[in-house]
């Protein structure tokens, strides 16, 4: 059993890690543990577990900054900013569900050290697009900070940046700064059903050409329809492209008008009001079609397994319909198509060869986001890297953690 | 002139003629620039109280020409600084008199306009106005906008993450970035990202945007482009003090509207632009605020009275909403021209610090007694909405210890930033001007930390030398003299 540290502050912390270090013992790092099941598999001496680091420690709401330490779980931060009418815009998805992990539970920490970015990000950006300072102890047991409190700051590199996705391998988050924005007054979604997928690009990157602020597109195929909770659109029992627009109630009629003439030729709309809106965009964030976990609506057994694709959205039809020419395939087309949720049946080699044989004719990468242990032993789980940056990051990870203990092979063998 | 250079390597000078007949014999004749006068325009960027003629420039037009030079001078141990237009107010493009000048200008082509996924993919010659005068016809246009957009290029945004007024709503140059084809020290060429949201692996983009040309040379670049609004409009808002301009903004941002663009401007910035420029500024008030807003035409009414009502507990004595394009673009020539009109009557000095909003009114207090202190004088020009604030200290250049006195006050002036919870710089990097300054913000632990990231992509320290780290941090990270011989042995 691996031994478990819950370091009650920073200082600690960075001593906790320091006397690893010195014994080399691999050691894993931990929020809530809900994306345990993404990664390879990782045979760590020790825990460290962030669940001691909690709490708020700035929020200016009219300054549009909020800090937290790593532990802090995500819900109390939400709801903390709802209070104020405002939110964290890159609507964080919870990858806990579909991974085999307890949905809601997780940390700031884990939100910032995964990247984890709901629909949002095809116009408000991702969680690295709102990230302003960090304070982390690196694989040294060495406690260090970047960037700051302040919207605008280019002062020295952009390490606190670069740790957002490194999945704990570089160092351990201890606190971290970020850009809050006001939640809009109003929410509205424009339904599409029936549409193929390439249609549905082309309808999603159309409204996206606009000037009306589409705030979230999303393309569900047919077979994903039915497991939505959302019952006004799960009884379409077809493919639904779904676009969203937020804005002071006022504007919203306008706009939805505006983009409904702008789409005509994919047909009339449905319209999901504000409730229906919030209800539909929470399980595109928490991934709900995909979820392991069986409940009395769903049956989605563990005999699937679950890859997010990045690709350019007007690429991703195609990149679909090549995946489909040897395996059954269903998908949800976030960000217009430029992340791909894809589930495919399960098999040893979740497809990884041939989904990345594929992409290589169109660029982009692939993680593979739910699968078995032996299957995340076996195939690399996140996208390989070319020789150069293969060489760069190896050399990043010595300039954070030389002794590599942190996470070690939880992304890259070699990281 | 108070920031140490240091001097440069006599032995490589003495062998210019040589390394000028070897960059020639890779780069081609009309690609390589040696003599005097030609030189002579590359020795200072737009911080020009520091100039050192470099050893040679060379203009490449592909990224294969930049490698080509790049893996020479890595292979000779000769030290290279990277340029786009030199507009460069932090000493950010200064070379050295034994530096290699690569610049990226005669790269300036369009190479792909991808309007359905909104990106535009460039060499990055070209200057930041051209990439939305490429997309404008079209209704798109590329979100950051410094404020010397017309000359600066994408290369210089990407090397120094340029914010401009507008990075409120639309963010600065790294949110606005998808990929880039970069030379490294050692001659190879590399893609980070590509046409797609995220790229796999490390947040390398991160790391190269803002890392002041010191990790590779990027000669290409994706970046996103959007939809321009229907129409947007400024209101100019006069307050009797500084505080109640600063409680307005925080009022507003509070409301839930992010204006496109919130710009603050003190009394003596109003009196010097509205005399330069005849925009309609009030001169009765000390705080001058313009907000624009986008929208449809119906949209932008109601945020503005949502603005004005939000204003009013704060007695703002002018609420001017403009009325027509014409009056529109008079009020945005007045800040824009702010440096230019400031020039007129002065020479000054740009800082850039960040602070946090609500620490405002106090700063400007005391950056004012700063100045005063030194007997010099300062007008005040804001990003209000980030909290980016660009003090001009006036100084004349005929008197070089008035000028040493306007670098006093500004260093002073970043510190005070960092001590109310600010940082030395929002977007104009660190170059030379904040090198020694980085210990006020940063540990010697934070520093080592960059140091070693500089470390992993230039491990000869070759690349944009003595900026960014304060010289005395950088003993056990920058190579010595003998151990970039010994680097130059191995990659021979």
């Amino acid at each position: 059993m691996p031994d478990i540290y819950k370091p009650r502050d920073e200082t600690e912390l960075a001593t906790t890690v320091a006397g690893l270090a010195a014994r080399k013992v691999a050691t894993e790092i931990q929020g809530a543990g809900s994306k345990r099941g993404i990664g390879r598999p990782c045979e760590a001496g020790a825990i460290i577990e962030t669940s001691a680091l909690t709490g708020l420690t700035l929020y200016e709401p009219t300054e549009l900054v909020m800090s937290a330490r790593a532990g802090t779980p995500l819900v109390e931060i939400e709801g903390t900013l709802a209070e104020r009418g405002q939110m964290l815009a890159f609507e964080p998805t919870d990858l806990g569900p579909v991974s085999g992990g307890p949905g809601g539970a997780q940390t700031i920490g884990g939100v910032f050290a995964t990247g984890a970015s709901g629909p949002r990000r095809i116009t408000g950006g991702s969680a690295r697009d709102h990230i302003l300072g960090v304070r982390a102890v690196n694989g040294r047991g060495e406690a260090f900070k970047s960037g700051g409190r302040v919207l605008k700051n280019v002062t020295g590199y952009d390490v606190g940046r670069s740790l957002v996705g490194s999945w704990g391998t570089l160092a351990v988050l201890t606190e971290v700064t970020f850009k809050v924005m006001p939640l809009a007054e109003r929410t509205e979604t424009l339904i599409w059903p029936g549409l193929t997928e390439e249609l549905a690009v082309e309808a999603m990157c159309a409204a996206l050409g606009t000037p009306f602020e589409v705030s979230g597109t999303v393309h569900l195929s047919a077979a994903l329809t039915p497991r939505l909770e959302l019952k006004s659109v799960a009884r379409e029992a077809a493919p639904v492209t779904a676009i969203r627009i937020e804005n002071f109630a006022s504007a919203i009629d306008y706009r939805s008008k505006r983009i409904a003439e702008a789409l005509k030729i994919y047909g009339q709309p449905q319209v999901l009001d504000n409730d229906a809106s919030l209800k539909f965009w929470s399980e595109i964030r928490r991934l709900s079609v995909f979820a392991r976990v069986p409940t009395e609506t769903q049956q989605v057994g563990s005999a699937k397994q679950v890859w997010r694709i990045s690709t350019s959205p007007s690429k991703a039809a195609a990149v679909m319909s090549a995946i489909r020419r040897n395996t059954e395939a269903e998908a949800c087309l976030d960000a217009s198509g430029g992340v791909i949720w894809l589930e495919v049946p399960a098999s040893a080699d979740a497809g990884a060869a041939d989904i990345r044989r594929i992409l290589s004719g169109y660029g982009g990468h692939a993680t593979l986001i739910s699968a078995g242990r032996d299957v995340r032993q076996a195939v690399e789980v996140f996208h390989p890297m070319s020789e150069v940056v293969e060489r760069l990051s190896t050399g990043l990870k010595d300039a954070f953690d030389p002794e590599r203990i942190l996470n070690p092979g939880r992304m890259y063998a070699t990281l | 002139m108070i920031i140490e250079l240091p001097l440069p390597d006599t032995s490589i000078m003495a062998r210019r003629d040589q390394i000028v007949t070897a960059l020639v014999a890779i780069a081609g004749r009309e690609a390589v620039i040696s003599d005097d006068d030609g030189r002579r325009a590359f020795e200072t960027d737009a911080m020009t109280s520091y100039r050192r003629m470099p050893l040679a420039v060379v203009l490449p037009t592909s990224t294969e020409g930049v490698a080509n030079v790049v893996r020479y001078c890595n292979a000779n141990g000769f030290k290279v600084v990277a340029r786009g237009a030199g507009t460069s107010l932090c000493g950010g493009a200064l070379p050295g008199e034994d530096t290699i000048v690569v610049g990226v200008s005669r790269m300036s082509r369009v190479l792909d306009v991808d309007y359905a996924n909104r990106s535009i993919r460039v060499q990055t010659g070209i200057t930041n106005l051209a990439i939305t005068a490429a997309v404008s016809s079209d209704g798109f246009f590329y979100a950051p906008d410094p404020s010397s957009q017309l000359a600066c290029t994408l290369a210089g945004n990407l090397a120094m993450n340029s914010g401009g007024a507008h990075c409120l709503k639309y963010g600065v140059t790294t949110n606005n970035v998808l990929g880039l084809r970069v030379v490294l020290m050692t001659g190879e060429i590399v893609d980070i990202g590509g046409d797609y949201v995220d790229a796999a692996g490390y947040d390398l983009l991160s790391l190269m945007v803002g890392s002041e040309g010191q990790l590779g040379i990027i000669t290409e670049a994706t970046v996103r482009i959007l939809k321009s609004a229907e129409g947007a409009r400024p209101m100019l808002l006069g307050f009797d003090t500084n505080e109640a301009a600063a409680q307005c903004v925080a009022g507003i941002i509070a409301s839930g509207i992010i204006p496109v663009a919130m710009e603050f401007m003190d009394r003596p910035a109003i009196e010097v632009c509205e005399a330069f420029a005849k925009a309609g500024y009030p001169l009765d008030v000390e705080a001058l605020l313009i907000i624009e807003v986008e929208g449809s035409e119906a949209e932008i009414g109601e945020r503005l009275s949502q603005i004005r009502e939000i204003a009013k507990p704060f007695r703002p004595s002018t609420m001017t909403i403009s009325q027509d394009a014409a009056q529109s673009a008079r009020i945005w020539k007045g800040r824009k021209s702010a440096f230019g009109a400031l020039g007129r009557i002065a020479d000054y000095y740009c800082m850039d610090g960040t602070i946090p909003l609500s620490r405002l009114p106090e700063t400007l207090t005391a950056i004012s007694r700063i100045c005063t202190g030194y007997g010099l004088r300062v007008a005040n020009i804001f990003h209000a909405g980030d909290g980016n604030l660009h003090p001009l200290i006036m100084f004349d250049a005929n008197d070089p210890a008035s000028e040493e006195r306007a670098e006093r006050a500004g260093m002073d002036i970043l510190t005070l930033c960092v001590e109310v919870g600010g940082c030395l710089t929002g977007e104009h990097g660190v170059g030379i001007e904040k090198r020694d300054l980085m210990h006020v913000q940063f540990t010697a632990v934070d520093l080592a930390q960059q140091m070693r990231i500089k470390s992993v992509f230039d491990p000869g320290w070759l690349l944009n030398p003595a900026k960014v780290f304060p010289l005395d941090v950088r003993d056990g990270f920058e190579p010595s003299a003998t151990a970039i011989s010994a680097i130059r042995r191995a990659a021979a």
